[in-house]
């Protein structure tokens, strides 16, 4: 590894909000206050002990951290090597996503703001946002897109419970993206009162590198867990990248450590072929969405291209720019799942395990078994099983043909699934 | 033709430049031009053609459709410049108003020495701040077009100061703290950050979002130097039962609004 590679955990960004060629504030003038009082107070409760106290508390004893390092035998069996879970699915909430909103929350209190606006994909940025505005006492709004608040209804349910206002988003798409859109609009409009809390690690600087820093707890967790149960760090560690946030937070840990092989996996929807996809860096181009310059979906004309996943929250046509980063350098090796190939890991985690996985997660076990073969025999490969399913059992259920498309009882069993079978996302 | 063509023209008169938006391509490429040209003939001074984007996060509703529409039509960069070149061929100034990826994509450089091939005078940069515009400083120079930055009632006195200082033709001052659209009234944030402008450049200043009609027109009028209608504009066109009363209706409030940059 050269010294290069070497600086990259401790590299990015620059103090402009650059990784190499990536990031960076493409918004318009108006968020640049908000941007830099934001940054102001990032770079004060990163240094200050009374902050970090209170969010380690918080992590502790509301989120439940750590979140256990599991050594998933019947899983490993089937993959041909062992297999180790960081299991950010058991966190409250159900995913990773809770790491970063108390964070945020944190920051929006100490800059006097009382109100939070999210976007949402799958939903589980959206709950993550809700909670910890109810937590907060924090008045909230959800942007999601008209299609996922259909694909995700549960979701929207738990975030009117905890008391937020979700928005179904018509424009576009109507998916995250669009989400995002209206988003930036509400915070142009309401900056003085309101923070925007960025579910993923893109959007402008200072998002992309603070959201990571609340993420990087699942790998600096995860690299002593292994190092505890193994005597050794793990061989390779999988993780789903949609915006990034999961990935980053498990790699960033490791990005030092030259023998451990990092793996991101994108959504390849039906395949990378056939335009229909979320894999970013597979099949996109650099440009600038969003805030920042990182790898996109788009056409000749740098019209953003709509993803495709049967993940809501991988169903994204952008990707962090440290993504963008540590992909040109070499670092992480991004590969695409297909949606089938997702789904057939999703269901083996269910049946080895007894878990079932976010379908986004679900694309990191498929990646692991995917590489698994071109591990030594004695390879110990850790997935982030950044989220659980319970938000995705109508979508599975009708890939499996487990449920009709009404949602009600249907006569198939899970062992029918494949690539022919209903997406469910419709 | 640089802007400054359009300031030069108002300045013996004392009058206010008037500055029409409208998206390339809506509803067509075709009429989208006849609409340009029809709002010149009326008195806009100053044309912002649109470049529609999929992604416009500083847009309000109106002009988001307006896009949508031109989109879904098919319109390209290409169009876009043949926009701007027809309507510059009409005797206006035209700007491209463009979010950054389009031209990123295009090819910086190109696209500016297309655009001032195309006759077009400059572009405004929603989401380009000068911090990240090296590109666009560096081609703008070569092909000696102006750049028209953004300030916002949020701008701090040192943020000001460094994007006048990268800006040239005017500075488009962002009235409200909001996303683009026409407003029952206009803002009391707007003559505040033009006097702070002004406290940092000899540059003249414009003033949009939210103006809809000659009154509030002249109320802008008589703060900056050019008044910028998008919104109200395209809702002209967006409501007419077929495009020739749509260009009518557009024409008057036009004429509305050349009526109300003289009475400052």
């Amino acid at each position: 590894m050269s010294d290069g590679v070497k600086s990259m955990a401790s590299g990015g960004p620059d103090s402009s909000g650059h990784f190499g060629p990536y990031g960076g504030r493409f918004v318009p003038e108006a968020l640049i206050a908000a941007l830099d009082e934001l940054d102001a107070a990032y770079q004060k409760a990163m240094g200050d002990e009374g902050f970090q106290a209170e969010l380690g508390r918080l992590l502790r004893d509301y989120a439940g951290r750590p979140s256990l390092l599991y050594d998933a035998q019947r899983l490993s069996e089937a993959a041909g090597r062992r297999i180790l879970l960081k299991r950010e699915d058991l966190n409250h909430t159900g995913a990773h996503k809770v790491n970063n909103v108390l964070g945020q929350a944190l920051l929006t209190r100490q800059m006097g703001k009382r109100r939070v606006i999210a976007e949402t994909g799958a939903g589980q940025h959206g709950v993550a946002a809700a909670t910890a505005a109810a937590l907060f006492d924090l008045d909230c709004t959800v942007y999601m897109g008209e299609v996922d608040t259909r694909r995700q209804a549960l979701n929207v349910a738990r975030m009117g419970l905890l008391g937020a206002e979700v928005v179904p988003v018509t424009s576009g798409s109507r998916t995250l993206k669009d989400a995002m859109n209206e988003a930036f609009r509400d915070w142009v409009a309401n900056v003085d009162d309101t923070h925007y809390v960025i579910g993923s690690v893109g959007g402008p600087h200072p998002f992309p590198a603070m959201v990571r820093d609340f993420q990087k707890v699942i790998g600096i967790e995860a690299r002593a867990q292994a190092l505890e149960l193994l005597g050794r760090l793990p061989d390779a560690v999988c993780a789903c990248v949609g915006g990034g946030s999961n990935a980053i937070g498990i790699f960033h840990a490791f990005l030092d450590d030259a023998s451990v092989k990092l793996c991101g996996f994108e959504a390849g929807g039906e395949g990378v072929d056939t335009g229909r996809h979320a894999a970013t860096l597979t099949g996109g181009s650099t440009g600038v969405l969003h805030g920042s310059r990182s790898y996109l979906l788009q056409d000749a004309d740098g019209q953003t291209i709509e993803s495709h996943s049967i993940s809501a929250g991988l169903d994204y046509p952008g990707v962090g720019p440290e993504h963008a980063w540590l992909h040109d350098a070499g670092r992480v090796d991004y590969q695409p799942v297909t949606d089938a190939e997702a789904m057939d890991a999703f269901s083996l985690l269910c049946r080895t395990e007894g878990i079932i996985p976010a379908i986004e997660s679900a694309h990191a076990l498929a990646g692991a078994l995917r590489i698994a073969k071109d591990l030594a025999p004695e390879a110990v490969i850790m997935v982030n099983l950044s989220g659980r399913g319970d938000k995705d059992v109508d979508t599975a259920g009708a890939w499996f043909g487990l449920l009709s498309e009404d949602g009600s009882p249907g006569g198939g069993s899970s062992d029918g699934g494949s690539s022919d079978g209903e997406e469910g996302s419709q | 033709m640089s802007v400054s063509a359009a300031f030069d023209k108002a300045r013996a008169p004392d009058r206010a430049v008037l500055v029409g938006y409208l998206p390339a391509g809506f509803p067509t490429v075709e009429r989208g031009i006849a609409a340009c040209r029809a709002m010149v003939e009326a008195g806009v001074d100053l044309v912002e053609v649109g470049f529609p984007y999929s992604d416009p996060v500083i847009d309000g509703p109106v002009i988001q459709r307006a896009s949508d529409i031109a989109l879904a039509a098919g319109v390209r960069t290409a169009d876009v410049l043949r926009t701007v070149e027809a309507v510059a061929g009409a005797g206006a100034p035209t700007v491209v108003m463009t979010y950054w990826n389009p031209v990123e994509q295009y090819g910086v450089d190109a696209f500016a020495r297309d655009l001032a091939n195309a006759g077009g005078a400059g572009l405004i940069t929603p989401d380009l701040i000068p911090d990240e515009a090296q590109l666009w400083l560096a081609a703008s120079d070569a092909h000696q077009l102006d750049r028209i930055f953004l300030v916002a009632p949020s701008s701090s006195d040192e943020r000001l100061a460094l994007t006048v200082a990268a800006t040239r033709g005017f500075v488009y001052a962002t009235s409200v703290m909001g996303v683009t659209g026409a407003r029952e009234q206009t803002s009391s944030l707007a003559p505040d950050l033009v006097a702070r402008t002004r406290k940092v450049t000899d540059l003249p200043i414009g003033v949009g979002l939210g103006v809809r009609d000659g009154a509030q027109a002249a109320e802008v009028a008589g703060y900056a130097d050019a008044v910028i209608v998008g919104s109200a504009l395209i809702q002209r066109l967006l409501d007419a039962q077929d495009f020739a009363s749509g260009v009518s209706a557009l024409s008057a409030l036009a004429g509305e609004l050349a009526d109300g940059v003289r009475r400052r």
